[in-house]
């Protein structure tokens, strides 16, 4: 559709949000980035059944990790559009990087330096 | 007779015994048990001193048996297997029968969940069928559980509770069987409110002849308001409060509750008094001990035998 | 298999204040079937302590290392090349692994990451119920193959209490009376005499009550 979204909006594509583990979750966090977000299909219209869902409470699980760790829950969301809905995603990506900007930079963020992601 | 028991002789002359129950005070005051059992003075044959009851931490039944002993009464020790192993358990029986009590309730006890200890551990080491057969191979064969003589038989009356109004319901008829085959021969019943329920175990006992082996005395208890009434029907396990006595109390004023409460506990005693089996009434006024002689007397169940 | 909950991170990381190295020590057995230190869980520990502390702006090295078991010397052996690289050994497995590997490693201190609790099985993915107390005498022949040690709360071997109410136990609304399920198992073994049969006090030397236990094989020593 060639709407514009956020250049800050990195795209990992996946064949469906189900794939999503809680590690490659909280991998992300470690790299530095200040926000994640999931963009499945809307519920009910998994197209691997219910991918989605899977998704949605591995989401839930991690948003409270998040809060144990001191990141603060508001870094990750689960969001559900149609692959139809392109004005949604780039509505969707918006108000995200908004939501980030206002909770500010990682705390987790090292200046320059991609920090070791195994030990 | 087996015993020096007060309920036992009543019993075995064919008469109908009246028992009741003291709380022990959360306290090292032995007044509280004093006052308590003024109160009861002339109104029972045997009273129970419960032990720890909902796993809260109150001046031992022993002890508390010893002062309403020292008072003249013939005290009913109550022991649970939640808080003691085989070890102190048969000890506390010597301990009991040298102070000249006569009786004695054998129960599994409450969950430590529900008292003010939930963290402690609970030992269970066996149940109350098990302490049955505990007392009477002391009793009666002069043995330990472990199997060796012991010298100074204990001379207890041994009782247990049945609840008519526990699931499931079908056993609990078989569960008294068990009680009887381990050799108890009294039972206190859980508090009765639906009759018509607690006619049909009796038919159920009745039918496995155990009213004859064992003497059953139905348990009672006063509302003292609506509120205590709908705390009982919905809030404790094992009660069966019919909803018709809830709609009679909330159909008087609050101030003319508890006078309704005594009405309906006196009228369930007289109703109990004719059903076959039924060979005495228990009566438990929690922290209202001073309506068990207004209660006993509305029933015609004054004046007591004397206890000798 | 054993089941066992995840300590609190909050816990964890405040056994790992003086460590800045750790070598994280996963089990591929019963902790992994219950998802609590499997080398999932592992992976996930281990990246919220890198994150706890980096938001600190703290250190953290963790070794993420998942053994097959904790309670074989072999596995425990395959860490020996590199252990002395690390500071604190932070294990996954039960207590019984946690204990193996510090028995092991004498020098070095080994914490625990999760609470063992309980013996148990899978209702569904992510339920786990326990089911045995390791007594030493079972007697499920008796009781129609459901334990009245480990499902009655009060272990009641004449069950049950007078605290039994539609089916449940009077600790848990949600918690089955073990002996209402042992009666309706009876009954369907058509077995309910059983039922009437005193079970006399147990002996208790076999379980935890006698002491700390073992078995051995001749046979097989070698």
């Amino acid at each position: 559709m060639r709407l514009s979204y956020p250049t800050n909006v990195k795209i990992v594509k996946v064949p469906c949000t189900g794939r999503v583990d809680i590690l490659l979750i909280l991998r992300a966090f470690e790299s530095g980035v200040d926000g994640v977000y999931l963009a499945g299909c809307l519920e009910g219209e998994c197209h691997f059944l219910r991918g989605n869902l899977r998704a949605k409470k591995r989401v839930q699980y991690v948003k409270g990790l998040l809060e144990e760790v001191g990141l603060g829950s508001g870094r990750l969301e689960m969001y559900n559009m149609s692959s139809a809905q392109g004005q949604r995603f780039a509505e969707v990506a918006r108000e995200m990087t908004e939501k980030i900007r206002v909770l500010g930079p990682s705390p987790v963020k090292r200046r320059g330096d991609r920090s070791k992601v195994k030990g | 007779m087996k015993t020096k028991s007060n309920i036992e002789r009543i019993l075995e002359s064919g008469g109908f015994v009246v028992t009741s129950e003291c709380g022990p005070p959360r306290g090292a005051d032995p007044e509280v048990i004093r006052r308590k059992g003024n109160l009861l003075k002339g109104v029972v044959d045997g009273v129970n001193v419960t032990d720890n009851q909902t796993s809260v931490v109150r001046m031992s039944s022993l002890s508390s048996c010893l002062i309403l002993k020292e008072m003249g009464f013939d005290p009913i020790l109550q022991m649970v297997c939640r808080d003691r192993n085989r070890i102190a358990i048969q000890s506390d029986i010597l301990g009991a029968a040298a102070l000249g009590i006569n009786n004695i309730l054998c129960l599994s006890g409450d969950h430590q969940k529900f008292g003010d200890h939930p963290k402690a551990k609970n030992v269970f080491d066996m149940d109350s069928v098990q302490l049955i057969q505990t007392v009477k191979l002391m009793r009666d064969e002069g043995k330990f559980l472990g199997g060796e003589e012991l010298k100074g038989r204990p001379v207890l009356f041994i009782g247990a509770v049945e609840n008519p109004f526990a699931d499931p319901f079908e056993i609990r008829a078989a569960r008294l069987g068990k009680k009887v085959k381990a050799g108890v021969e009294f039972i206190q019943t859980q508090c009765i409110y639906n009759m018509g329920r607690f006619e049909r175990w009796m038919g159920m006992v009745r039918d496995r002849g155990l009213h004859e082996r064992c003497a059953i005395l139905a348990g009672v208890t006063p509302f003292k308001s609506v509120g205590m009434a709908r705390y009982m029907k919905n809030q404790v396990p094992g009660m069966d409060v019919p909803d018709e006595m809830i709609e009679r109390l909330k159909s008087v004023s609050k101030e003319k509750q508890s006078e309704e409460g005594i009405r309906i506990c006196v009228e369930t005693i007289q109703r109990l008094r004719e059903v076959p089996g039924v060979r005495g009434i228990h009566i438990m006024a929690i922290e209202w001990e001073e309506k068990v002689s207004e209660i006993a007397k509305a029933a015609g169940l004054l004046p007591r035998p004397q206890i000798t | 298999m054993i089941v066992a909950n995840r300590k609190s991170l909050e816990e964890i990381l405040t056994m790992l204040k003086p460590y800045k190295k750790v070598l994280l020590l996963g089990c591929n057995e019963c902790v992994t079937v219950c998802a609590v230190g499997g080398e999932r869980e592992v992976g996930v520990l281990a990246s919220e302590l890198r994150l706890a502390r980096a938001k600190e702006g703290e250190e953290i090295e963790v070794r993420e290392q998942t053994l097959e078991r904790q309670c074989d010397h072999e596995y425990i052996d395959q860490v020996r090349p590199f252990v002395g690289d690390y500071e604190v050994i932070l294990s996954m497995a039960c207590g019984a692994g946690v204990q193996y590997v510090a028995e092991k490693y004498r020098s070095k201190v080994v914490l625990p990451a999760v609470n063992t609790t309980f013996l148990g099985v899978t209702l569904e993915q992510g339920v786990w119920l326990e089911r045995c107390q390791g007594c030493g005498e079972c007697v499920l022949h008796m009781t129609g193959g459901i334990c009245p040690v480990a499902r009655c709360a009060k272990s009641l071997l004449n069950g049950p209490c007078g605290g039994s109410s539609n089916g449940k136990c009077e600790v848990d609304k949600e918690l089955d009376c073990g002996w209402q399920l042992i009666i309706d198992r009876l009954k369907e073994l058509d077995q309910l005499d059983r039922y009437e049969e005193i079970i006399p006090v147990k002996d208790w030397t076999p379980a935890r009550d006698g002491g700390p236990r073992k078995r051995i094989r001749e046979d097989l020593r070698l």
